[in-house]
């Protein structure tokens, strides 16, 4: 009696041991290091990625294209597998040799990747990166303040009385000179000196109608009622919208700012098998749509709008009205361009 | 000093002995931390600021001037006219400096008379009057500042009480102003200024100031001529620790100033962080402040040998 029972008690430790043996292998063999925006993935999607494939995740976050750029250059690459960068920040990171490239068939989700994003100007036939969210950069106005119509770039560079001295615009050149662009209807990243030269005095004329320059807080203000205008991505706009601001987003006449954040596979990415992995289940449309509903932005994949809550369907931040142009991406300058608008940003802010 | 070890009836002299020969060895430690982790991140600043910029953030290993010539001169907008003196710099430098005397004096003249007040206090109270300077100091500073900025906006509470008092009608603004800043530098810096007063007061002999009073001096006398003179250390020691940190700060001027305009810390930040990625400029404005702080330690340091001759 005793010999079978202390047999089987010997055979479960075993298989206990073997089994702690193998998820010790699997954890110390299978991680993935993500590089993030700041509340930009849910908590419950990465539990999900872990349960799902048995990858460990760790995430560091950053709060701008250039300060992930800036600690990628100062020695951080090679510890991540992948980051989120956007549109141009794509472009610019391939230029600079720090991306690495798959083959579409290692993805089995390649296919879902919707149409138009299928092979961008920053990473053709995308060979380095897939679609993570995308969504504009224009402004909020406060309906309590202004009634007119916001639908052009006039309320951040030549507002009416009632919004000057309360408008926020974020502190990122990029964004904000781009805007000014759209607004004066020149060329991104010309040389030209006129066209330069314009730019300078109109922002300098700009400044000050400006509250605040104010990018983490670009939800805060408008909420808080401290800037009637503020620039803003349009996800953040419907967050503000839902804690109680009573503000409208505008698609401007003269055009606003157009984006596209994409998971790429980073040079030198210690564990390359997990991040193929997670660029795969970030295609699943289900994934997909989770990141959207949690963040409020769109997905870049087919089949998510299935999965999309009712505010993502119905939200006017999403969806732009008839007869609206479409978003401007922002381009990667050249040097001497870039040294030019530079040179500018600082001359705004002085 | 040689014979001390054959002394051992002296307790000083024995403690001294104990460490005879080992105390370079245990210095190693300090040495290795502040050798590794500031004066070689230090130097890398300083040979990175004589670099030439890579586009985008980083350095090509070729040496250059730029980055000083960048603070010093202005070419225009296009780089292309007869060099002139840059003032953008320095006024984003004037600024900081001005703003961080600014705090630095305001927190002398709330933080003197509060250390003095504690030190003379009687013994067994003076540790709770520094715990209750402490306590807001516990909350990390970021939280601190966020909440100031909910204190003082037009809709928070300062202004909802100064109108439901009847003493203003509309709001004043306060935030996103430089009033703001200061407001900011000032209550984060404050025990910094109140702690060494305090230390330095609590040591004073105040039979000096009755000493003061029979011969006939008058209470601002005794304060200008005895008290300042013998508390001077801690009151230079207090300027220090909050001229310095205020002249870097850029929480307080970006929350609450609204970062409509650079000051020295986020100038430097922007180099590294932001779309400039000019790294040697970056550097070379950091090795720039870098000296102001060291000139200022040295001003110091004259003043504290200064002292110590006259008082021999």
């Amino acid at each position: 009696m005793k010999n079978p029972f202390r047999q089987k008690s010997f055979q479960l430790g075993a298989a206990f041991l073997a089994a702690a043996l193998a998820t010790g292998t699997a954890n110390s063999a299978e991680k993935l290091s993500i590089y993030h925006w700041f509340e930009y993935i849910p908590q419950e999607l990465l539990n999900k990625f872990t349960e799902e494939t048995g990858i460990e995740v760790t995430m560091d976050t950053f709060d701008s294209n250039e300060a992930m750029l800036a600690s990628l250059k100062a020695g951080s690459l090679g510890t991540y597998d992948v980051a989120v960068p956007s549109d141009y920040m794509v472009k610019i990171l391939l230029e600079s040799d720090m991306l690495q490239s798959f083959e579409s068939s290692e993805l089995k989700n390649f296919d879902n990747i919707d149409g138009p994003w299928k092979d961008p100007s920053f990473d053709p036939g995308r060979k380095h990166s897939v679609p993570y969210q995308w969504g504009t950069t224009s402004f909020a106005v406060n309906r309590d303040v202004f009634s007119g119509d916001i639908h052009t770039t006039d309320m951040l560079f030549d507002p009416p009385a009632e919004l000057q001295g309360k408008i926020n615009v974020l502190d990122s050149q990029g964004e904000l000179i781009l805007m000014a662009q759209l607004h004066l209807g020149i060329e991104q990243c010309s040389t030209n000196r006129d066209d330069v030269k314009k730019l300078d005095a109109l922002l300098q004329a700009s400044k000050q109608h400006w509250v605040s320059f104010n990018s983490d807080g670009a939800k805060d203000v408008l909420v808080s009622g401290d800037a009637a205008v503020g620039q803003i991505f349009n996800g953040f706009a419907t967050k503000a919208r839902e804690e109680g601001a009573n503000i409208e987003y505008a698609f401007p006449k003269e055009g606003y700012v157009a984006w596209m954040d994409n998971v790429v596979l980073l040079k030198d990415a210690p564990n390359r098998a997990s991040a193929i992995a997670f660029m795969d289940f970030m295609l699943n449309p289900e994934n997909a749509a989770a990141v959207s509903n949690y963040a409020q932005y769109k997905a870049g994949v087919t089949g998510a709008e299935a999965f999309f809550e009712d505010t993502i369907k119905n939200s006017p931040e999403l969806n732009a009205p008839e007869g609206a142009p479409d978003g401007t991406f922002v381009q990667a300058c050249n040097q001497e361009a870039q040294a030019l608008y530079d040179a500018v940003w600082t001359r705004l802010k002085k | 000093m040689a014979g001390l070890p054959s002394q051992p009836s002296s307790e000083g002299k024995l403690s001294a002995g104990v460490f005879d020969g080992i105390a370079i060895r245990l210095l190693a430690p300090s040495w290795l931390m502040i050798g590794f982790f500031l004066l070689l991140p230090v130097a890398m600043m300083l040979v990175y600021s004589f670099l030439t910029k890579e586009f985008r953030g980083g350095v090509i290993w070729e040496p250059s001037l730029a980055a000083y010539d960048q603070f010093i001169f202005d070419r225009g907008l296009f780089g292309d006219e007869p060099p002139v003196i840059e003032w953008t710099y320095i006024t984003i430098f004037g600024r900081s400096i001005w703003q961080a005397a600014l705090a630095t004096v305001l927190c002398l003249i709330i933080g003197f008379p509060t250390a003095y007040y504690i030190a003379t206090r009687p013994a067994n109270t003076r540790g709770v009057w520094l715990f209750l300077i402490t306590i807001p100091y516990w909350v990390n500073l970021l939280i601190r500042t966020v909440s100031m900025k909910f204190l003082i906006r037009d809709t928070g509470p300062l202004n909802q009480f100064l109108i439901s008092t009847g003493m203003i009608d509309s709001p004043i603004h306060i935030v996103n102003t430089n009033f703001a800043v200061q407001l900011g530098l000032f209550y984060s810096y404050l025990p910094f200024m109140v702690l060494p007063i305090y230390a330095a007061v609590e040591r004073y002999n105040f039979a000096l100031s009755e000493a003061a009073f029979d011969l006939y001096a008058s209470r601002w006398t005794t304060l200008r001529k005895i008290l300042i003179p013998v508390v001077k250390p801690g009151i230079i020691a207090g300027c220090i620790l909050v001229f310095i940190p205020s002249l870097g700060a850029f929480l307080a001027p970006d929350l609450l100033g609204g970062a409509k305009t650079f000051m020295i810390g986020s100038l430097i930040e922007e180099q590294f962080k932001g779309s400039a990625g000019n790294w040697p400029f970056g550097a070379a404005a950091s090795m720039i402040l870098l000296s102001m702080v060291l000139l200022v330690l040295m001003f110091y340091a004259r003043q504290q040998t200064r002292a110590g001759n006259g008082a021999r």
